[in-house]
């Protein structure tokens, strides 16, 4: 078994028009900032892909990553928790403007919509936003004299994420706070594309340390020096 | 003009509440600057929704790794026995029941709990991070904040008007010239400024303040 594909550009060729496409990382830590700019390369060579649903915390920082698919108009739709950073323009333009769409969920019952989806897992109940108007129109259900809103998974076409160490099986490792959404957008999306920073053989990562297992891995792409949000953010820097 | 306590001192109040050995998160802004007035002798462990558990300071400046951050984006360093987890298992520790405590910031707190710490109303882009989830799951949910808005209309009241968080979720207020608890949906007056008189209190708050036991001074350290 090999997973490992050779470039960025082959490791997100097929993501089409429309897909419903997870986004790795919490801001900069665990983006996939060179797989964003590899589908973002498509996007300037062929106009393709575009009417993206982007499913991320965030919805972009700056001029670079999903604010630069943002800007560019790849994405016709985000699904995250907190479409603000330290430099939000992109979608706040796009919204106040009404050229983007926008589905806010609480950040814990993001997460457990993505596991529940990758779980296999339809809905569920959570105390998160009971009563208050993220709620409105979901379901409500009484637990041991508690309220609950029902919540349904939340599944995607694609994922790109970043992890640290990987080998041909699609193991992966990820580095510190950078694993965040990473491992359940992997199990939630029908295709999910891992760029790691080392691609090691089989047998090189302890099985004891594999936190994604490569069941949930269908390509890993090695990109040896990734980029920090962060740092390209501080330097000014725009892809576009 | 009635003397009050500054952020610092409402953040140094609310640190003295929190146990030795308690798993804590604090909200992302004002309430982060809890974690620097932790009474001597005692160990908090300090929860960040983004998968950190048992992080410290912030690194000296040039040494930031941006894979290691907290959930308001900033840089934070790890002590020893830290651990990292993905987001579902950082929001089962929170939904979970797992965490001791809770540190928000607030624009309205209500007399059964209800709080109001996401949007101010239709206008703008809406964000809500974590704060839905937090304010379920921690045995105790504190906040911590002005008495009163900076155009002084009161913050404590009867029913929120803005968009609520979390509907009777809050245990505890700290605010600039008082403690309150919140019990059986009223807020009942703990400890108070000795510069300020009950009346006083009360006319800045917008719903009773019940007295039931001992009402305490208030008093805090010069800090900064």
């Amino acid at each position: 078994m090999d997973k490992t594909i050779p470039t960025l550009a082959e490791a997100v060729a097929d993501i089409h028009d429309g897909a419903v496409l997870m986004v790795g990382g919490f801001g900069g830590s665990g983006a996939p900032i060179e797989l964003i700019h590899a589908l973002i390369d498509r996007f300037v060579a062929t106009g393709s892909p575009k009417n993206l649903t982007v499913i991320n915390n965030n919805a972009g920082n700056g001029r670079i990553g999903i604010a630069a698919m943002i800007d560019m108009g790849m994405v016709k739709k985000m699904v995250c928790s907190f479409p603000r950073s330290a430099d939000p323009r992109a979608f706040t333009e796009k919204y106040l403007a009404g050229e983007i769409e926008l589905e806010l969920v609480p950040q814990g019952t993001l997460a457990e919509r993505i596991r529940a989806a990758g779980a296999g897992i339809p809905a569920f109940y959570t105390p998160t936003s009971f009563g208050t108007e993220l709620a409105k129109g979901k379901p409500v259900k009484e637990f041991d004299g508690r309220s609950y809103v029902e919540e349904r998974w939340l599944k995607a076409d694609f994922a790109i994420v970043k992890g640290q160490l990987g080998d041909p099986y699609g193991n992966i490792t990820y580095r510190m706070a950078g694993r965040n959404f990473n491992p359940l957008m992997c199990m939630a999306a029908a295709k999910s594309i891992v760029q790691v920073s080392k691609i090691v053989p089989a047998g090189g990562i302890e099985p004891e340390q594999v936190i994604t297992p490569g069941i949930f891995v269908d390509r890993i792409v090695e990109v040896a020096n990734p980029r920090q949000e962060e740092d390209m953010n501080r330097a000014g820097e725009v892809y576009a | 003009m009635t003397e009050k306590l500054s952020n610092a001192q409402i953040a140094w109040r609310a640190a003295q509440d929190i146990e030795d050995g308690a798993y804590v998160n604090l909200g992302i802004g004002f309430p982060e600057i809890v974690a620097k007035f932790q009474p001597e002798g005692r160990e908090a462990i300090f929860h960040t929704e983004n998968g950190v558990l048992g992080f410290g300071e912030a690194p000296p400046k040039g040494q930031e790794d941006w894979d290691l951050i907290n959930a308001g984006k900033k840089a934070i360093t790890l002590k020893p026995g830290a651990a990292f987890f993905h987001h579902a298992d950082s929001f089962a520790m929170v939904r979970g029941g797992h965490l001791d405590v809770a540190i928000l910031g607030a624009y309205q707190v209500a007399q059964n709990g209800d709080l109001a710490n996401w949007s101010v109303g239709a206008k703008g882009v809406p964000a809500v991070g974590g704060a839905m989830d937090l304010v379920h799951g921690a045995k105790r949910v504190a906040v911590i904040t002005d008495h009163v808005t900076k155009d002084g209309k009161p913050k404590l009241l009867e029913a929120c008007t803005l968009p609520l968080t979390g509907v009777a979720c809050v245990t505890r207020v700290y605010t600039s010239l008082c403690v309150v608890d919140i019990e059986n949906g009223r807020f009942v007056l703990r400890e108070k400024l000795p510069s300020i008189s009950l009346e006083d209190l009360q006319a800045v708050t917008g719903a009773t303040l019940v007295i039931d036991g001992p009402v305490a001074d208030l008093i805090v350290p010069e800090l900064d």
